[in-house]
């Protein structure tokens, strides 16, 4: 028999955990599958966040460690450094990225640390159940806006690859989403683009994935894609605000 | 090797390098700053890593990871910075990670001062993070001890996989005093600890039979597996409790009318004044806690001699250890303590005062 699918060797039997429809699983296999690409599996290894992701270091198939919340920069960071052999990379959420965490991701990007982060924003804390994130649209309802997200009150959304586009050293930041099979490939390269320079030692890459939560936004899975495809994307406009490697500056 | 005159804050820095320790992550603050400044100076001469954090929070963060890599690494602070490492000593404890902390006690509560002081005796052996674990407390009275600890930490820390820290103070930084250092770790050395924990750590995998799978984590959401977890923690507190604990009697005897507890800087103090009382012939002794964490009871139990009338806790803090004091006497004798705080250090005089009150 022909096998013509099977799981990334990056990526272990254990099943995910995320709802139906979620789109955690979809970067994960991306992640996975460039990791396999490169041949990377054996030289490999990740920084799970708190999050809806936190159990990525179960789902990963190589030697993973479990951050603090927001931690997983600094985590990694320590990693690399003790490990320069290997290449490392971080999954997180935009709770644990852009709120508890911002210190450590700004930090890491600012000494253009030779790891990999992957971002992914879905605008809610969905480990937790749905609670306003620093990603959270204006206007938007969560648990903890429930007459909507006022910005006057709490200030606007923050846009991090944009807000990281402003330090010297990061080598790679690029905006994708995961709404749409055409974005889902363009959001492949984007992160096989990731792993290649982390692979060849080439300094700080950050993908950010505009993602979707439709058990707290409490909306169906097609539906929740449309409706970030209509909301989030005009706010986080994908693109690429770095590029060292193709002279986008 | 001769003696050089250094302060502590270098000597436990130098001391650490020679026992291999290559990463170092620290974020500044009085009264360790020799330390860090140490270390960004001396590290690269050694093919290290020194990096200065953007806080004590990623420090702490970045331990974790170069200890879960497997690496001897040690982050440095005082009081104030020590309570932003807590979340992550925590997690170190849950990982079972090998790490080393020193704190440089100041004056607190909260800012405080930049003075010594003894205030995170609670801290350091009642928890600090959250969550059932224990750290493995060394207390230093002198620079030379401060030094050795080093290397002591290190080993234990490798050992129990668990989170070490020196608990020293801005007394024992700052000052300058004689020590000779131990041989550093040859490379070859370096290389076999190295490989002591590749069983377990963050390193590059193989394929086929040999591939692993190694997760650095504390989280175990299954409350049986954590019940589990947590309790073979305890069966390793339980054999450090049993082979780790260190303390130093100093004039023990049976004459002893009154014996005297205390631990770091406020023990060298409380030294000097039981010599000018056994001048006079009167018999006092003291025991020095050298862990704070494990606590000697016994041998504090132990001490309580047959003439003992009272037991005296000497501390720069309101009376931390002073409970642990009063669980080891169980209410044989009674315990009186004195203090200071503030970051004053009380005088030799002053503790002979107290002392000679009691005769
Ligand atoms: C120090 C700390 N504070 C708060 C929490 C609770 N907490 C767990 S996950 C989370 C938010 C995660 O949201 P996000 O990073 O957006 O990830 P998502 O679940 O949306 O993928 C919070 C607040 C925690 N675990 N630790
Ligand atoms: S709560 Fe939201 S982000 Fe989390 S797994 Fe479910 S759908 Fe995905
Ligand atoms: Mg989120």
């Amino acid at each position: 028999m022909e096998i013509i699918a099977t799981r990334p060797q990056s990526l272990t039997s254990t099943p995910f955990t995320y709802c139906p429809g979620c789109l955690h699983g979809v970067a994960h296999r991306l992640i996975a599958e460039s990791i396999d690409e490169f041949g990377l599996v054996n030289q490999m290894t990740g920084v799970a966040p708190v999050g809806c992701s936190v159990f990525a270091y179960k789902f990963f198939n190589f030697d993973m460690a479990q951050a603090a919340h927001g931690r997983a920069p600094a985590v990694a960071t320590g990693i690399k450094r003790a490990r320069p052999d290997m290449h490392v990379f971080t999954y997180q959420g935009d709770g644990d990225l852009a709120a508890i965490g911002t210190a450590e991701i700004v930090h890491a990007a600012n000494r253009g640390e030779r790891i990999s982060v992957f971002f992914v924003n879905n605008a809610i804390y969905g480990m937790t159940g749905g609670q306003m994130a620093p990603t959270t649209l204006p206007d938007m309802k969560t648990t903890t806006s429930p007459y909507g997200r006022k910005v006057d009150d709490i200030g606007y959304p923050i846009r991090v690859s944009e807000l990281l586009a402003t330090l010297i050293a990061p080598y790679y930041i690029e905006r994708v989403s995961l709404l749409s099979p055409a974005d889902i490939i363009k959001a492949k390269k984007a992160v096989q683009k990731a792993i290649k320079y982390n692979k060849e030692g080439r300094g700080f890459t950050f993908v950010e994935l505009i993602s979707t939560c439709p058990t707290n936004w409490g909306i169906d899975p097609v539906k929740s894609r449309e409706w970030a495809k209509e909301n989030m994307l005009p706010f986080f406009k994908p693109g690429c605000f770095r590029d060292k490697g193709e002279g986008v500056e | 090797m001769a003696k050089v005159l250094m302060k502590g804050n270098e000597a436990v820095a130098e001391a650490a390098i020679r026992s291999g320790c290559r990463l170092y992550f620290a974020y500044p603050i009085t009264p360790q700053s020799e330390l860090i400044e140490y270390m960004a100076k001396m590290m690269p001469k050694v093919g290290g890593t020194f990096l200065q954090a953007e806080s004590e929070v990623s420090a702490i963060n970045m331990v974790y990871g170069a200890a879960g890599a497997g690496k001897r690494v040690m982050t440095s602070s005082s009081s104030p910075g020590i309570s932003l490492k807590a979340e992550g000593i925590s997690y170190i404890a849950g990982a079972e990670l090998p790490a080393v902390i020193v704190n440089v006690q100041r004056g607190g509560p909260g800012l405080g001062d930049i003075q010594p002081a003894q205030g995170d005796y609670f801290q350091a052996t009642k928890g600090g993070g959250h969550g059932d674990y224990r750290q493995i407390v060394l207390a230093p009275s002198s620079v030379q001890e401060f030094a050795d600890m080093a290397s002591e930490a290190f080993d234990l820390a490798d050992k129990y996989r668990n989170p070490v820290m020196i608990l020293a103070d801005g007394m024992l930084g700052q000052m300058m005093e004689p020590v000779e250092f131990k041989e550093a770790r040859s490379q070859a050395e370096l290389d076999e600890l190295g490989k002591q924990h590749n069983d377990w750590c963050i390193c590059p995998n193989e394929d086929g039979d040999k591939k692993h799978h190694h997760e650095i984590n504390s989280l175990e959401i299954d409350p049986a597996v954590l019940e589990a977890h947590v309790n073979a923690l305890y069966k390793k507190y339980a054999v450090i409790e049993k082979d780790e604990t260190r303390w130093e009697e100093f004039n023990i005897s049976d004459d002893n009318e009154i014996l005297c507890v205390a631990w770091g800087t406020a023990s060298r103090i409380v030294k000097s004044a039981i010599n000018e009382i056994k001048a006079e012939g009167k018999s006092i002794g003291m025991i020095r806690p050298i862990t704070c964490w494990p606590f000697p009871y016994e041998a504090i139990a132990k001490a309580i001699g047959p003439k003992v009338k009272k037991v005296y806790v000497f501390e720069l803090n309101t009376g931390q250890m002073l409970d642990d004091v009063k669980i080891a006497v169980n209410g044989k004798v009674p315990v009186d303590f004195w203090g200071k705080v503030g970051g004053i250090v009380f005088t030799p005089a002053e503790i002979q005062e107290k002392l000679e009150a009691c005769f």
